[in-house]
């Protein structure tokens, strides 16, 4: 009850946001409810099974040219959107279904090689997709605060929704037996665990509300190609927050969103030629010394023991 | 007989893929962890080679030694200071432990020799050779041929010395090398060192074939990966089949479909063999 309650809290103050704060404000909690949707994916295959899936940088690129292609076809927004977080649930469901046998090394790479493979075959489809010139998509024709103020809602009713679903999912049964193969697949598998569906069900997840993301990203920025919308960082950053905000937690994924844009704003715009530095310097702090998040520092202190790793 | 050059072409290549594929394959075998800084290592190794040749009129082939020795001591810090803190942890700790360095590394490059393509031009190239129909250019096949000798080194560097019994020890049973007084920590510096010491070479050699920058640093990460898992992880072989059997697949698909589908194709056939043979080729536990 205390989860639903804090969403509830968040996502009504989040919702006034445009009464008090400019477009720059605006565009800053756009991304970070992007942010936190791919972060709260990512939770479901990475955090909750153990599984170190890379494939969120294919998701998201397979929403945001489902549904770039889709609206320039001249589909309906609301459809395009929704067949792009169709598109990619289904995909994920088929790639599930082919490397969701793989453990550890082999699962991490292949989910790795995924987007890769998407974007080459983006580039070699120039008449389909743009090719590596990318694709152009109309702006909606309304003013640019009224957009600002669009994708915003857009993104927060999407994040909030995701949210909702990590409550539920945490507290499932297939919750329960995701952690259970986290803990010890072959054990979950004698013990009745159907491993095989659990794992599917939870990469399909962890699939469908990142490509609905790249889909609203898309029409918010009105261009995407594919060297930006299959970058490997949109797979590194999800996995940076979650493990900033700590592992296989409801709220955990969001507050790492929090902290990773505020150093974005406020520490690469400064340098930005060593962008990628910091977020390693970041990555190689995080896991050396805070393996459990940020927050655990927070958590031993209230609870005045050690968490035990 | 356009046969045998795309085949000829292809062998070539796939000496330097198990070179470069070689290093990456020890480090996972023995440490269990994915380099991903394997790639950067190897660009390293090429501008070792480029400002040795630039600068100082070293040949490219005689700073695989330089840009090798180089690279062992960065391994050798980077394991002993830093992976073996969580060598240990899960995978997703290692994977995005060395994520993180190579995006510092790979920046640290961006930024001392910027994103621009150099390439180093031989004023003395060796003569093309020609056999029957076929027609390699000699630069190639020498460091192809000093690939393939430098990764059979390395097999009777595991298979002949007292450090590389331990380094196959460890890659056996941890605990039970610790017990027989292997010092597993340091062994594992020195592997990772070794598989440095590899990309570094495999580096140097690449120099006088690809044009150099730190964005090909996931080009030849990429070739690691679907040479590991095509020949099976864990044995010297494995890489050398892995590569040849991708320098081939390679050269045949740029032939039929056109070079811009290669990258896919093979990643295709990473995909697939992972699905039907995940062990590889020749996989198998134990590595020399």
């Amino acid at each position: 009850m205390r989860d639903w309650i804090a969403l509830i809290v968040v996502a009504i103050v989040l919702a006034g946001l445009p009464l008090v704060g400019s477009n720059y404000l605006l565009r800053l909690a756009t991304t970070i409810c992007m942010y936190a949707v791919m972060a709260q994916s990512w939770n479901f295959i990475g955090g909750l099974a153990g599984y170190p899936s890379f494939a969120t940088a294919a998701f998201f690129g397979l929403g945001a040219y489902t549904s770039a292609i889709l609206l320039n076809h001249g589909a309906p927004l609301p459809f395009a959107w929704g067949c792009a977080g169709l598109a990619a649930l289904v995909f994920a469901a088929l790639l599930g279904g082919a490397i969701l046998h793989l453990r550890g090394h082999y699962f991490a790479i292949a989910s790795l090689i995924v987007a890769e493979m998407l974007r080459e075959i983006v580039n070699t489809l120039p008449n389909f997709t743009g090719g590596g010139k990318g694709l152009n998509l109309t702006m909606l024709a309304i003013s640019v605060s009224a957009q600002a103020r669009f994708f915003f809602y857009a993104m927060l009713g999407l994040a909030v929704f995701c949210t909702a679903f990590a409550i539920l999912i945490h507290r499932s049964k297939l919750g329960f037996g995701l952690r259970c193969i986290q803990q010890n697949e072959d054990a979950a598998n004698m013990l009745g665990v159907n491993t095989y569906a659990y794992k599917t069900a939870a990469f399909s997840l962890s699939a469908v509300f990142v490509g609905a993301a790249g889909a609203i990203y898309a029409s918010w920025v009105n261009y995407i190609e594919p060297t930006d919308v299959f970058d490997v960082l949109l797979a590194v950053k999800p996995m940076v927050m979650v493990l900033l905000g700590g592992l296989g937690t409801i709220f955990g994924p969001a507050v790492g969103a929090v902290i990773l844009l505020a150093f974005e704003e406020l520490v690469w715009r400064s340098f930005l030629t060593i962008h990628a530095a910091v977020l390693g310097l970041i990555i190689v702090v995080l896991v050396l010394f805070l393996p459990n998040g940020i927050l655990s520092i927070v958590r031993e202190r209230l609870s005045g023991r050690t968490v035990v790793t | 007989m356009i046969y045998l050059q795309i085949v000829a072409n292809g062998i070539v290549l796939g000496g330097l893929y198990a070179c470069i594929a070689v290093g990456f394959s020890l480090v996972w075998g023995v440490l269990n962890v994915i380099n991903i800084l394997h790639g950067t290592f190897i660009v390293l190794g090429s501008y070792v080679a480029y400002f040795g040749y630039v600068r100082f009129g070293i040949h490219p082939f005689v700073s695989i030694v330089i840009a090798g020795a180089a690279l062992y001591g960065l391994g050798y810090l980077l394991q002993a200071g830093i992976i073996n803190r969580v060598i240990a942890a899960p995978v997703l700790i290692t994977l995005t432990l060395t994520f993180g360095l190579d995006l510092i590394l790979n920046n640290a490059i961006l930024l001392a020799f910027t994103a621009d393509y150099l390439s180093v031009t031989l004023a003395h190239p060796l003569p093309s050779l020609e056999l029957g129909p076929v027609f390699l250019p000699g630069d190639r096949v020498a460091a192809m041929a000093l690939a393939i000798v430098l990764t059979f080194l390395l097999q009777r560097l595991l298979r002949d010395s007292r450090i590389g019994r331990a380094i196959v020890a460890v890659r056996m049973d941890r605990e039970a090398a610790a017990l027989m007084g292997v010092d597993v920590k340091r062994i594992n510096a020195v592997t990772f060192a070794v598989g440095a010491f590899m990309a570094g070479a495999a580096g140097a050699l690449l120099s006088i074939i690809y044009p150099i920058s730190p964005l090909n640093s996931q080009v030849f990460l990429g070739k690691a990966f679907v040479v590991c898992v095509l020949g099976g992880l864990g044995s010297v072989p494995g890489a050398i089949v892995g590569g040849l059997v991708l320098g081939v697949v390679e050269s045949f698909c740029g032939y039929w479909f056109g070079a811009e589908h290669v990258v896919t194709l093979s990643f295709g056939l990473l995909l697939i063999l992972l699905f039907v043979r995940p062990s590889g080729l020749l996989g198998r536990r134990g590595y020399g």
